[in-house]
């Protein structure tokens, strides 16, 4: 295995909430993003970062994170490509990794 | 003369547009509403149509009779706000100034969307009961059906009365129950949520309920195309459902006219305050009803809650004084279950459904988060409520901020 040994978020002293996000985004390093994404099985690429950066650009503009839509028409990532790099609902997935909260998208 | 405008005519602009003309402080103000189109659709009975509990008569009437005579009304399409000269422009070249606009344009259904769902298919096997003439198809395809699997798929989140596709799987248990079909008829439940609803506890007890009544739930499904000759839903992360008729709730859109007046987000909804229904970066452009890109339900209770709210503030925005943060989300709604019975649901941003009785503490008569024959017939006296109460602006028993009262906390849930 070429796991090395990195850090959980219990060691670095992170709460997550009931749905696994960020309880104080201020937080969020990139060195956390690395870690929540492997909790999800994911290995952060450039491109993945391309997501990232995006989606917390639209946060620092918006105040909240933007959905699937507006990753899709606004950060100009096709959806299919999306559902590959963040599997299974990537705009939850990707607001998590960001460190930011659980995108609206639906009451 | 100050003027108020009224962008649609639904739900949200009728209901407003009774109430308020009948207001003292309405005195010096001239009201005009637009809309593109002239009949009146009562949406809720899309849901019945199709099992063939209402007819077509029920659900729709024309426009004119349920708007107030004082208000000039005009039947056109709008292309497109100018805030910047406070006038709204329509298609066929008019333009109408405004002191205050009230956007209330609704949402839509965009099966265009979704690839292969509108296509040579479209109203044969693939349906949808979110617009008229789609109950109206659904209605003939189900009398038909006999055998087969029967996926109710929703596109993507938000859509208007998130739990009308589950109660279209309940009544559809039922409709098939009672003709003697349904061993050879499988329901399948699709959605891209998590479990069967948005909320965590409301999603519980009718997830229990669907799984009850032998409803296949298939969630965390984000459709990405429809093959519709192999009949077939595909995923974006390649999943294949395979359906025999298919019921779909396609993606909704706000007006095509907010996205040119480029005041939408990416599903043309305006971004409105949560708690004034000021749109975001206006003081004279309020945003009601589907309109809003608010996180409550697209129901019409809530525009009715809202339409309140505005009535509230409009007092005191004649008067020039700050507006009251007022609006909390309040959704109230009824679901029916199938076999007479219904379960009624009460929340608000902040707080989940819960248990209780409703409208008053311990008495209801409608119990909430439980199924019963009274929510059932809550429902049925709803379209009574909505023709001759609701959009004639009369003031119904419920206020428009949720109340705790008859809410049981916490502890009682098991
Ligand atoms: C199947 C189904 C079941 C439902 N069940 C329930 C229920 O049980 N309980 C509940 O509370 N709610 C229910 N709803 C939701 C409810 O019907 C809507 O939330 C409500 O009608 C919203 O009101 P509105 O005024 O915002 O929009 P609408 O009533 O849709 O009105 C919008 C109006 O704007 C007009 N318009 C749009 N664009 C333009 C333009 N460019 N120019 C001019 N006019 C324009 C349209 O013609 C329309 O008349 C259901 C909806 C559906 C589809």
């Amino acid at each position: 295995m070429t796991v090395k040994t990195a850090k959980t978020l219990e060691e670095l002293g992170i709460q997550l909430d009931a749905e696994g996000f960020l309880v104080n985004p201020d937080d969020w390093t990139p060195e956390i993003a690395e870690i929540i994404a492997r909790e999800e099985g994911i290995e952060l690429t450039d491109r993945h970062w391309e997501v990232i950066n995006f989606v917390r650009t639209y946060y620092e503009e918006h105040g909240e994170p933007p959905t699937l839509r507006a990753i899709t028409k606004r950060g100009g990532i096709p959806t299919k490509e999306l559902y590959q790099l963040f599997p299974k609902g990537p705009a939850k997935k990707v607001a998590r990794i960001a460190g930011l909260g659980k995108p609206k998208g639906c009451i | 003369m100050k003027r108020l405008v009224i962008l649609g005519a639904g739900t949200a602009g009728t209901t407003l547009a009774n109430r308020l003309v009948k207001r003292p402080e309405w005195d010096g103000w001239h009201l005009t509403v637009i809309d593109a189109t002239r009949e009146h659709y009562y949406q809720p009975g899309f849901l019945l149509l199709p099992f063939g509990v209402y007819r077509k008569e029920d659900v729709v009437r024309p426009k004119r009779y349920y708007l107030p005579t004082s208000a000039e009304l005009i039947f056109a399409e709008v292309e497109r706000i100018r805030p910047d000269h406070k006038r709204v422009e329509l298609a066929d070249g008019r333009k109408v100034p405004y002191d205050v606009l009230v956007i209330a344009t609704g949402t839509d259904v965009h099966p265009e969307e979704t690839p292969g769902l509108q296509e040579h298919e479209w109203l044969r096997s693939i349906h949808t009961f979110y617009t008229f003439d789609g109950a109206v198809a659904l209605a003939r395809a189900l009398r038909t059906f006999k055998e087969g699997r029967l996926v109710i798929n929703i596109v993507e989140m938000p859509i208007k009365c998130p739990v009308a596709p589950l109660e279209f799987a309940f009544l559809a248990d039922w409709y098939f129950t009672h003709r003697g079909l349904r061993d050879r008829v499988e329901i399948v439940y699709a959605t891209p949520l998590p479990g069967a609803f948005t909320r965590p506890k409301a999603s519980e007890m009718l997830g229990n309920l669907l799984a009850e009544r032998n409803i296949k739930v298939v969630s965390e499904f984000n459709v990405m195309e429809v093959d519709p000759d192999k009949r077939l839903l595909r995923s974006y992360d390649e999943q294949e459902i395979e359906y025999d008729l298919l019921v779909s709730i396609p993606l909704h859109l706000g007006a095509e006219a907010i996205a040119r007046s480029e005041m939408g987000d990416e599903y043309n909804f305006v971004p409105t305050d949560r708690h004034t229904l000021l749109a975001k970066g206006y003081d004279d452009i309020f945003v009601l009803g589907d309109a809003t890109d608010l996180p409550a339900s697209k129901a019409g209770s809530v525009a009715h809650f809202q339409v309140d709210v505005f009535v509230e503030n409009f007092r005191r925005y004649v008067d020039g004084l700050e507006l009251l943060p007022l609006f909390d989300g309040h959704s109230n709604c009824f679901i029916e279950t199938g076999y007479g019975k219904g379960v009624l649901i009460d929340f608000n941003y902040d707080v989940e459904p819960l248990p209780g009785m409703f409208p008053l503490p311990g008495v209801g008569p409608m119990p909430l988060l439980r199924e019963s024959r009274v929510n059932h017939w809550g429902k049925l006296l709803f379209h009574w409520v909505y023709w001759n109460m609701l959009l004639r602006g009369h003031e119904l028993p419920i206020p428009a901020r949720m109340s705790m009262a008859g809410k049981e906390i916490e502890e009682a849930v098991s």
